[in-house]
């Protein structure tokens, strides 16, 4: 373990209790065997900062797990194969109709054993909480800054993370054979297929033959009960592991500093509300799973490469690539040499792929172009770095612009517009969209920086009116506390990068980049407030 | 590597935000003239501190929720029990899933919550302060595994043999190679791109009914009228599925003036009757929603939007190429039959489609 070494601040000892002589044998038996004494010496007083905020990692970590514990049960039910069977069980409108061994089992799960339907939708409601919490938390994470130095690679194995739950949602998804899940697989069919030279390849040996094919819910369940989590494990273990290595980071406040942590002990209130959390997360999913319906496959009947309803539509968490789908302009395909080109389908591939890169490989970005090399452990107010901030808020809405056109036909027909308009509005918002909401951001972000200055040299309103001597009037303004104003002025301040020659006086065009991409950072920036400033604005 | 002067809890004075990592701040701007942190704020001590009445009071809450926990998780044992499933009834599904979820959800929650609160209200309140040290190892063992590496390498030879370090190189970089190959077997040995130019169409088959087979004859096809039509001898093939998902066939009649067949295809409808590919150019998906007014085809996946006036070709959305049609002519007893196979692959695009 390269664990560093933790020094409890003030070391309490308390009194055996009685009944210790048992605890005080069995633990001796175990440390004579596994020299686990160390592990809780390091980690037992192991400080953790507490804010709201830190907890959405551990939603996803704790869904994570009900996941894994409600997929066993469903395992010993279902039968992963696309073997024709006849249905015979409990379902009356579905009784004697054709369709796999995998949708027939999930209806067995469903309508035959007790406590199927119940961790089936444990299942589901878990898996897209997980989902919904790893997003949530990438955007703690990244509006805080928390991905700096020493955190750029668990930043990006959490990205890993985050792209494994998104294959293992829709793994799992395609699994019951249902006709939702198969229009699912059609269009994933058609995209493979849209992919240059090995395309078409790629998609025969997927499906075992031509679409739809009988070997892919066997593949897909190899995939997801084992290959997928396999990983996903490891690399939870790797993410935690760092996670520990680096310790957590804090939000500035008074006594908070760069070379600190402050907050509560593992043993026992982090481990008493983290482990209570881990039961209240689990017991909402099976309130949720108990009380609503989700994926209700005996509605939709088995996979049939005809029927579709109209306002289909995937998970929430594939709604983005779907959208994607949906905006690309008409006549996207040309065949050009005698091959056919398909950039209806490879714009799309290729617009997700750069996304979802540029996501990856943020922290290493913003690394180079601040050149900053020193160890971050103080999380920023997202205002505080208003061009980070804005960035952030133009991809979220470049996401959900694309997430939006999933839902493009439901629109149209609830609110009474036409397709087209919808279609057409969506894809000027994806670029448009963007643009503004970087712009608004950053000026959003800018004020509020302003206002920061404003409250911590002058104070703020107290809303009581005075007249002096002179008939003059004037508003009193309260001073803050020392702490309070520790919370508004204590953030980091960069600089543009000013272009200089290096070693052999030649300036090389990476650097050029690097500054125009530093001033396009930090040329609009607000300095913290100092000490000579105060001792000017107390006499004001 | 940063020195730790002290384990206090007051910050020493510094930029905005202290940084004893004496690394390159880049183009951080390091003050001298910045605000000192003020250190930790007092402690204040919540009312279960201060009050024995209070503090009798949470601990007899959270032990009630313990009590309470174990009563939701026996009562879902007994839901279990007291809530069969009775093969048939939908409701007492319903009610199986509802109490046994309500129990289980019971138990958790509230040893959940119980645990929460004692943290919250018991359990110390004060925060602690731990001391952070920079990642990297210190200089010492940083040399250490420098060292270790060089041990290894001479030992070893491996700078030094370089003809041992490259053949190894060369059978690292090939033995994953025979795992590549073992996935030709996924599918059946065949050219994926001469199956996607085919389906099961030919000259005289029947068009029939989806699901249920019934041959169609030209005098049921009204005007406005839209047909799902899979081939003849479809039902009980064993790829019936994937032969469906290429020839499953959309048939409308629509008065024969309003189509506008292009030259060669003038035959390929019957009194104004046009089969055409349900399967959507574009993805694959059924392009299912018939609009009778304007005779449109829309897919519901992407909403491609075909115009079957025209001989399916797109009017709207992400697709390129409009529906293959299929030409058609009613046999002797006046059924509806096809002329040919199609006379492009149906489908999305695929590379080896020109």
């Amino acid at each position: 373990m390269t664990v560093t070494a933790s020094r409890p601040v003030e070391a309490e000892v308390e009194p055996i209790s009685s009944g210790g002589k048992f605890t005080t044998a069995a633990a001796n038996y175990i440390d004579e065997r596994t020299s686990i004494s160390g592990l809780v010496k390091e980690l037992g007083r192991k400080i953790f900062p507490d804010h709201w905020s830190f907890m959405l990692g551990e939603v996803a970590l704790y869904s994570f797990i009900v996941i894994l514990l409600s997929g066993t049960f469903l395992t010993f039910f279902f039968q992963p194969s696309m073997a024709e069977v006849v249905y015979h069980g409990s379902y009356v409108p579905l009784k004697g109709i054709t369709m796999s061994a995998a949708y027939s089992s999930t209806l067995n799960i469903s309508f035959d054993i007790r406590g199927g339907l119940l961790f089936r939708q444990v299942h589901h409601w878990a898996a897209l909480l997980f989902i919904a919490a790893i997003g949530l938390h990438m955007l703690r994470v990244f509006f805080t800054g928390a991905f700096r130095k020493p955190r750029e690679i668990n930043w990006f194995i959490g990205f890993v993370l985050f792209v494994l739950a998104m294959a293992e949602g829709f793994t799992g998804y395609s699994l019951p054979d249902d006709l939702l899940s198969g229009n699912g697989l059609r269009i994933i069919d058609g995209l493979i297929k849209g992919i240059p030279v090995v395309g078409t390849w790629i998609s025969y040996l997927l499906f075992g033959g031509e679409f739809p094919g009988n070997k892919l819910v066997a593949e897909f369940y190899s995939i997801h009960i084992l290959l997928l989590p396999a990983i996903l494990v490891a690399a939870l273990g790797v993410h935690l592991l760092l996670m520990v290595v680096n310790k957590h980071t804090q939000f500035a406040g008074p006594g908070r500093t760069n070379d600190n942590v402050v907050g509560v002990p593992i043993l026992p209130v982090f481990a008493a509300k983290a482990g209570g959390f881990f039961f209240v997360i689990f017991g909402v999913i099976v309130l949720i799973a108990s009380l609503f319906t989700i994926n209700p496959i005996w509605t939709y009947g088995p996979y049939d490469p005809s029927p579709i309803s109209a306002g289909t539509q995937p998970d929430w968490y594939i709604g983005f690539a779907d959208g994607a789908l949906r905006l690309v302009p008409p006549g996207w395909e040309f065949v050009l040499w005698g091959h056919t080109w398909s950039f209806n389908m490879i714009s799309v591939i290729i617009v997700l792929v750069v996304f979802l890169g540029l996501v990856a490989f943020y922290p290493f970005i913003e690394g180079w172009v601040t050149g900053d090399k020193r160890e971050h452990h103080i999380t920023d107010r997202p205002r505080n770095a208003p061009t980070r901030t804005a960035i952030g808020a133009a991809g979220v809405t470049f996401y959900a612009v694309l997430w939006a056109a999933a839902s493009s036909d439901l629109m149209a027909t609830h609110f009474k517009i036409t397709l087209e308009g919808v279609i057409h509005t969506l894809q000027a918002l994806l670029i448009l969209g963007p643009i503004i909401a970087y712009h608004v951001t950053k000026r959003v972000c800018l004020a509020l920086m302003k206002k920061d200055r404003e409250i911590a040299l002058h104070g703020y309103e107290s809303g009581r009116i005075v007249r002096l001597p002179g008939g003059e009037y004037i508003e009193v303004h309260e001073q803050l506390s020392d702490y309070e104003r520790w919370r508004l002025v204590s953030y980091e301040d960069y600089t543009p990068l000013m272009i200089r020659p290096n070693r052999q006086g030649k300036i090389t065009g990476a650097e050029r980049f690097r500054s125009s991409l530093s001033r396009w950072f930090f040329e609009d920036r607000i300095s913290p407030i100092t000490k000579g400033e105060i001792e000017q604005g107390g006499h004001h | 590597m940063a020195q730790h002067d002290d384990g206090g809890t007051n910050a020493a004075a510094g930029s905005a935000v202290e940084h004893s990592d004496l690394s390159d701040p880049g183009t951080a701007v390091v003050s001298s003239d910045a605000i000192q942190n003020p250190g930790l704020p007092p402690h204040r001590l919540r009312v279960t501190d201060i009050d024995p009445k209070k503090e009798k009071t949470a601990e007899r809450n959270v032990y009630t929720l313990f009590y309470l926990s174990i009563v939701g998780s026996i009562f879902a044992v007994a839901a279990y029990v007291a809530f069969p499933i009775t093969p048939g009834n939908t409701t007492s599904v319903r009610l199986n899933t509802l109490f046994l979820g309500l129990g289980i959800a019971l138990g958790l929650l509230a040893l959940g919550i119980g645990a929460i609160y004692w943290a919250k209200n018991l359990m110390r309140g004060d925060e602690l302060t731990e001391m952070r040290h920079t990642t990297r190892g210190s200089d010492a063992t940083r040399e250490r595994a420098v060292e270790i590496f060089k041990e290894g390498n001479q030992e070893s030879g491996f700078g030094r043999r370089s003809l041992i370090r490259n053949s190894l190189i060369g059978a690292l970089l090939a033995f994953p190679l025979p795992g590549i190959v073992l996935f030709r077997d996924l599918a059946p040995a065949a050219d994926p791109a001469k199956l996607l130019s085919h389906t099961m169409w030919k000259k005289g088959t029947r068009l029939t009914h989806d699901p249920s087979g019934a041959p169609i004859k030209a005098s049921d096809v009204t005007l406005g009228s839209v047909f799902h039509v899979i081939p003849e001898g479809l039902i009980g093939r064993e790829d019936a599925l994937e032969q469906k998902a290429k020839a499953a066939v959309l048939v409308m009649r629509l008065e024969p003036d309003l189509l506008h067949a292009s030259k060669g295809r003038e035959k390929w409808n019957y009194n104004g009757i046009v089969a055409y590919s349900k399967i959507c150019t574009h993805a694959g998906c059924p392009v299912a929603l018939y609009e009778q007014q304007t005779h449109h085809l829309l897919c519901p996946c992407h909403s491609s939007t075909f115009d079957v006036e025209h001989e399916c070709e797109v009017i709207f959305g992400p697709a390129k190429r409009p529906l293959p049609q299929l030409p058609i002519t009613v046999d002797s007893e006046g059924y509806l039959i096809a002329q040919s196979d199609f006379h492009e692959p149906v489908g999305p695009s695929f590379w080896e489609r020109s």
